[in-house]
C-alpha cells in the first residue's frame, strides 16, 4: 500500500477512495465517513440517554453500598422482579405471537381498529391500566367477581396479579415487533409450504416461526425489559407486599420516600442485572440471525 | 483543496445549525425566566406601592389537604382579585424532595413534622413552620361495615383483607405507631404508596378495610364507612405549613398562610375532618 514518493495527502485521498484502512478516526465530510449532520445529533442523542445513568453512577453511595444491599428484602424484590418479568414475557409469547399473526396474515373487518386497540396499553398511563385491571379482574370486577364466586380466585394482591399487570403493559411491545417482522417476511414461503400439503398451522409452525424468530426474540427482549421496569400498573393492581408483590421498581419508589441513597443503590442493582441479561441475550440470539 | 473547502463549508453549516438550535433553546429558557422575574417584579412593586396582592401563589401541599385547600384557594382568589393559587398535591416526601431540589414553590404544607424537617434542614424554609391542623387515623371499611369492624384488633381477624400505607409514608408510620402502642400484629395484603391509594382499594371493594386519615374517610363520602379507634390518639399527625425561602411571590404566599390559620380557614379544615392544633 505504501508507495514511496507519494505524499501524505495523496495517500489519504487514495485510502478514502479505495475504502482503505481506517485509522480509528472519523472523517467528517469524507465520502465514506459519517456525515456531520448525522453524527452530531446521534452523539447528542446518545449523551442524552446516558447522562442520567452516569449521574446515577456518580452520585451512588458507593461506600455504603454493601450495607445497603445486604438486606434480605432487596434480593427478595430482585428475585420476584426477574420471575414476574419472565413469566409475563412467556405469557405474552403464548398469546401475543398468535395475535400478531392474526393481525398480519388475515383479513377481517375492523382490523385497523383492533391493531390500534392492541397498542392502547402503550399510551395509557400504567396507573390507569392498573385501575382498569382492577375494574376488570378485581374481586368486585366485571369478570373478577365470577372468578371469585365460581373458582375462588382473586387476583389483586397476588404474585399472579403482578404477572398479569406486567403482561398487560409489556405485551403490546411484543405484538408490534412480531407483527412488523411478519409483514416484512415473504408470505410466499408459507404459500409454497401449503401447496406442498402443509396445513396452515404446520406452515406457521415449521416455516413462519423459524423465519420470524429474530423478530420474536427482539420483541421478547423489549417486553421483558418493559415488564422488569413496570411500576404503575403493578402497584395499583397487585399492591405492595414484600416477597409477594413488591418488585424492584416498587421497592425503589418506596425507598425514595425516606432514603434516597437506598433507592439509588436498589436502582443500580436493577440496572446492572438488566444490562447483564440484555447484553447476554443480544449476543446469543439477536446477532445470530 | 476543493474537498477541504467543501468540508469547511459543511462544518460551518452544521455549526451554524447547532448554534441556531442552542439560541432557540436559550431563548426559550430566558423568556421563561424573564416572565417569571417580571411576575415577581410586578408583584413586589405593587406590594410596595399598595397592599394589593397579585400574581400566582404556588402551594405544595400534602395529598390529604386537597379538598380543603382547593376551597381555600378559591376563597383567596375571591378575596384578592388578580391573584391565582395553583396547587401541587402529592405525598409529603415527594414534595419535600422536589422543594429541596429547587422546585419553584411559595408555600409548603406537609402532613408530618418529619417531612417538613427535610425542607427546614435544607434551609429552604423562611422562618419556623407552624402547625395549622392535626389529623387522626381512622379505619375505613366497606359501606355498611359488613365485616362488623369495631376496633383495631378486629382488623387482625383472619380472612380479612386490610391495606395499610407503607411505613415510609406518614400515614403508614402513624398506623405502625398505633399498632405498636396497642401491641397488635397486623399483616396487611398490601403496603400502599400513599393514603389515597389505600383508600381507593376499599372504595373499589378490593380490600375490606384500610387504616387512613379521618379526613380521607370524610372526603370519600358514602363510598366508605369510618370507624374510630382509641389507639389513634397515639399517632396524631401534626401538619406544619411554611413560607419558602425562595418564594417567587412571598407577600401573597404569606397572605395565603394567614388565611389557612385564620378562623375562616380553620372552619373549612374542620369541615374536612381536621382537628385544631
Amino acid at each position: 500500500m505504501t508507495t514511496p514518493g507519494r505524499t501524505t495527502a495523496e495517500h489519504t485521498a487514495a485510502d478514502t477512495l479505495e475504502g482503505g484502512p481506517r485509522r480509528g478516526r472519523v472523517r467528517p465530510g469524507g465520502r465514506r465517513g459519517v456525515p456531520l449532520p448525522l453524527l452530531v445529533p446521534a452523539l447528542a442523542g446518545l449523551a442524552f440517554l446516558l447522562l442520567p445513568l452516569i449521574a446515577l453512577l456518580v452520585r451512588a453511595p458507593w461506600r455504603d453500598l454493601p450495607e445497603q444491599l445486604t438486606g434480605g428484602e432487596v434480593w427478595q424484590a430482585l428475585r420476584l422482579s426477574l420471575l414476574c418479568a419472565t413469566a409475563a414475557t412467556a405469557l405474552s409469547l403464548v398469546v401475543g405471537v398468535p395475535l400478531a399473526w392474526l393481525l398480519a396474515r388475515t383479513e377481517f373487518p375492523g382490523r385497523g381498529l383492533v391493531r390500534a386497540l392492541v397498542t392502547l396499553p402503550l399510551v395509557l398511563p400504567p396507573v390507569v391500566g392498573g385501575v382498569a385491571l382492577l375494574l376488570a379482574l378485581g374481586r368486585n370486577g366485571v369478570v373478577g367477581q365470577w372468578l371469585d364466586s365460581w373458582f375462588g380466585i382473586t387476583l389483586p394482591f397476588t404474585t399472579a396479579g403482578v404477572v398479569l399487570a406486567e403482561t398487560f403493559v409489556a405485551m403490546p411491545f411484543l405484538v408490534i415487533s412480531v407483527e412488523g417482522t411478519l409483514r416484512a417476511a415473504d408470505p410466499r414461503y408459507e404459500e409454497a409450504a401449503q401447496t406442498l400439503g402443509a396445513s396452515r398451522f404446520t406452515a406457521f409452525r415449521r416455516v413462519t416461526l423459524p423465519l420470524i424468530a429474530p423478530g420474536v426474540a427482539a420483541g421478547s427482549v423489549l417486553a421483558w425489559a418493559r415488564a422488569l421496569g413496570e411500576f404503575g400498573a403493578t402497584i395499583t393492581f397487585a399492591g405492595n407486599f414484600p416477597g409477594r408483590t413488591q418488585t424492584m421498581p416498587l421497592a425503589v419508589y418506596l425507598a425514595l420516600q425516606n432514603d434516597p441513597a437506598a433507592a439509588i443503590a436498589l436502582s443500580l442493582v436493577l440496572l446492572a442485572v438488566s444490562i447483564a441479561v440484555l447484553a447476554g441475550l443480544r449476543d446469543r440470539w439477536m446477532t445470530a440471525s | 483543496m476543493t474537498r477541504s473547502a467543501r468540508r469547511t463549508r459543511r462544518t460551518l453549516q452544521v455549526a451554524g445549525a447547532g448554534a441556531a438550535a442552542l439560541l432557540a433553546l436559550s431563548a426559550c429558557s430566558s423568556s421563561g425566566s424573564d416572565s417569571g422575574s417580571a411576575d415577581s417584579g410586578s408583584s413586589a412593586s405593587s406590594a410596595s406601592s399598595s397592599p394589593e396582592l397579585s400574581g400566582t401563589v404556588t402551594v405544595f401541599a400534602a395529598a390529604s389537604l386537597k379538598e380543603s385547600f382547593t376551597t381555600l384557594g378559591k376563597e383567596f382568589e375571591k378575596d384578592h382579585p388578580g391573584t391565582e393559587v395553583t396547587f401541587n398535591f402529592g405525598g409529603s416526601d415527594t414534595l419535600a424532595a422536589s422543594i429541596t431540589s429547587g422546585a419553584p414553590a411559595d408555600v409548603f404544607a406537609a402532613a408530618s413534622a418529619k417531612t417538613m424537617k427535610i425542607v427546614t434542614d435544607a434551609g429552604d424554609a423562611s422562618g419556623t413552620p407552624a402547625t395549622f391542623v392535626r389529623n387522626q387515623l381512622e379505619i375505613a371499611t366497606l359501606p355498611g361495615n359488613p365485616d362488623k369492624i369495631a376496633s383495631l384488633k378486629d382488623l387482625t381477624k383472619s380472612g380479612l383483607k386490610v391495606v395499610l400505607c407503607d411505613k415510609t409514608v406518614p400515614c403508614g408510620a402513624a398506623a405502625q405507631t398505633a399498632l405498636e402502642a396497642s401491641g397488635l400484629k397486623l399483616t396487611p395484603v398490601s403496603y400502599e404508596q400513599d393514603v389515597k391509594s389505600a383508600l381507593t382499594k376499599v372504595e373499589l371493594k378490593e380490600a375490606d378495610a384500610a387504616v387512613v386519615y379521618r379526613t380521607d374517610v370524610q372526603a370519600a363520602g358514602d363510598k366508605v364507612e369510618g370507624v374510630d379507634f382509641p389507639e389513634s390518639a397515639e399517632a396524631v399527625n401534626d401538619y406544619p405549613i411554611a413560607l419558602l425561602k425562595d418564594a417567587p411571590n412571598a407577600d401573597a404566599a404569606q397572605a395565603f398562610i394567614t388565611l389557612v390559620k385564620s378562623a375562616e380557614g380553620q372552619k373549612v379544615l374542620a369541615e374536612a375532618g381536621f382537628m385544631k392544633p
